[in-house]
């Protein structure tokens, strides 16, 4: 157990290779209960949440959420999470533990008074359930005449005697769900699919095979390859940031950096040979030129290579290019990659 | 948890078994199920001087890479080549095939400063 964000959590309950190929072939289960829930709701939540987040809130339909973040004046990154609308005047926004309070306080300062703002984080747990046999649980914990929500939807589900929201969302590259229920509930939920799972080959996962999962998707965590010091455009993240929206906070400085170009880009890369993996802020060279540092890195367990991210000189980026990751005085080869690292 | 009653052992987790003047070391099994899914070792240089817990090879899991110390002042005389390409060895047999460096020791007296099995089972308790 190690602490994350103030929860007590397990980086791995077996083996984070194990674990990691149980998402991949079958299916795992991650206590997600640690992230954060608010709720803006009131008749003006709609149009305030489009000035403080990046990603159009006109475009959710009830039912329907958003990968979207959240920005500073200076189009740094606060948080990155997923909005959902869940009722005509309701939103949930689902956060990154570590930035709950900074989040629901960023929030509150800008809160409009036809729009009342909670931090629900301690009243609900949560799980992700991903992998290639989600479907098959799923009907085996909820009905066979029930429907997997489709991609992005969330739906409120009765479950034995109580009632769970279930949205069609994940951090892994593989098909899943993430289920929200009242924090009593938790346990109750957790040993049902484990124990539902079991024909399936369930696996309870930790906070590593998280890591080597997203990270071969190149999804961003916050704290390691997003930070205020970052933008979503140097991230290589504009797809979830709506410029033409007419107002949202960030909004200015981000035209300026698409404008301008970002002075530093996050790229992908893959080590060429078998040998230590890159770990978060090691430095990148290319031809003896210190062009970056690593934000994240580890073995891909699927692909057997040293994988992971780094912020690069803009000049330098360039798909196949060579470069070398410095790894305890020595330099090692690795080639920037596409995103994302892992394909099905 | 396996913690053989013939060796020697550090905080640090290496266990150390005794051959004359020299000291064979690897990790416990307490620390390879902790580590798991052991990916790469950098061994040390042959020849190399290390004092008592000078760090001088580094074991990388999938989670992080770990230090791993000489336990005592020496000289290295042999280091495991089949790690480099078989890493996991570590994790299938820490005792056995999974050892990392044999070191010739300066003064055989500094081993008493280590732990033996029941010393150990209580740190890790």
């Amino acid at each position: 157990m190690v602490p994350f964000a103030g929860w007590l959590m397990p980086v791995q309950y077996t083996s984070i290779v194990e674990e990691h190929q149980a998402v991949r072939n079958n299916v795992g289960i991650f206590d997600i209960s640690h992230m954060g829930q608010l709720i803006a709701e009131g008749s003006g939540a709609r149009a305030w949440l489009n000035t403080m987040l990046t990603n159009n809130t006109d475009k959710l339909e009830v039912g329907t959420g958003q990968y979207t973040f959240l920005l500073n004046e200076r189009g740094g990154i606060i948080d990155d999470l997923i909005v959902y609308r869940i009722g005509e005047r309701k939103f949930l926004l689902v956060v990154n533990a570590s930035r709950t309070d900074e989040d629901f306080a960023w929030l509150d300062q800008y809160r409009p008074k036809d729009v009342d703002l909670k931090n629900r984080s301690a009243d609900f747990g949560g799980v992700a359930i991903q992998g290639p046999r989600i479907a098959e649980l799923f009907h085996a914990l909820f009905g066979d005449d029930v429907d997997l929500p489709p991609r992005n939807h969330i739906v409120d589900l009765p479950f034995d005697g109580t009632e769970v929201s279930v949205a069609r969302t994940g951090y892994t590259g593989e098909d899943g769900i993430e289920v929200f229920f009242r924090a009593n509930d938790a346990t109750k939920f957790w040993n049902a699919a484990l124990e539902k799972g079991k024909p399936f080959g369930i696996k309870p996962c930790g906070l590593g095979a998280r890591d080597t999962l997203r990270l071969e998707m190149c999804y961003p965590l916050n704290g390691s390859d997003l930070s205020p010091k970052r933008n979503p455009i140097g991230a290589g993240l504009g797809f979830f940031v709506d410029l033409t929206k007419r107002n949202f906070i960030g909004r200015d400085a981000l035209l300026k950096t698409k404008e301008n170009g970002a002075p530093e880009k996050l790229v992908a890369f893959r080590m060429k040979e078998k040998g230590p993996p890159p770990r978060p802020h090691y430095a990148v060279f290319q031809n003896g030129e210190r062009i970056g540092e690593a934000t994240s890195g580890t073995l891909s367990p699927s692909l057997n290579y040293g994988i992971g991210m780094a912020y690069i000189d803009a000049a330098h980026v360039k798909i196949g290019a060579q470069i070398d990751i410095e790894i305890r005085g020595k330099k090692f080869p690795a080639i920037i990659e596409k995103k994302p690292l892992y394909k099905k | 948890m396996n913690i053989p009653d013939d060796l020697l052992y550090t905080e640090s987790h290496e266990w150390i078994k005794r051959e004359g003047d020299k000291i064979r070391v690897g990790i416990t099994d307490h620390a390879q199920s902790e580590l798991t899914d052991v990916v790469y070792v950098e061994l040390p240089k042959m020849d190399r001087q290390a004092n008592a817990k000078e760090a001088i090879a580094v074991i990388e899991s999938v989670k992080a890479a770990s230090d791993i110390y000489a336990p005592v002042q020496g000289t290295i005389v042999d280091v495991n080549k089949a790690l480099e390409a078989d890493p996991g060895l570590i994790n299938r047999e820490p005792y056995g095939q999974g050892w990392i460096f044999v070191l010739k020791i300066d003064n055989a007296d500094d081993l008493k400063q280590l732990k033996d099995a029941e010393g150990y089972k209580k740190q890790i308790a």
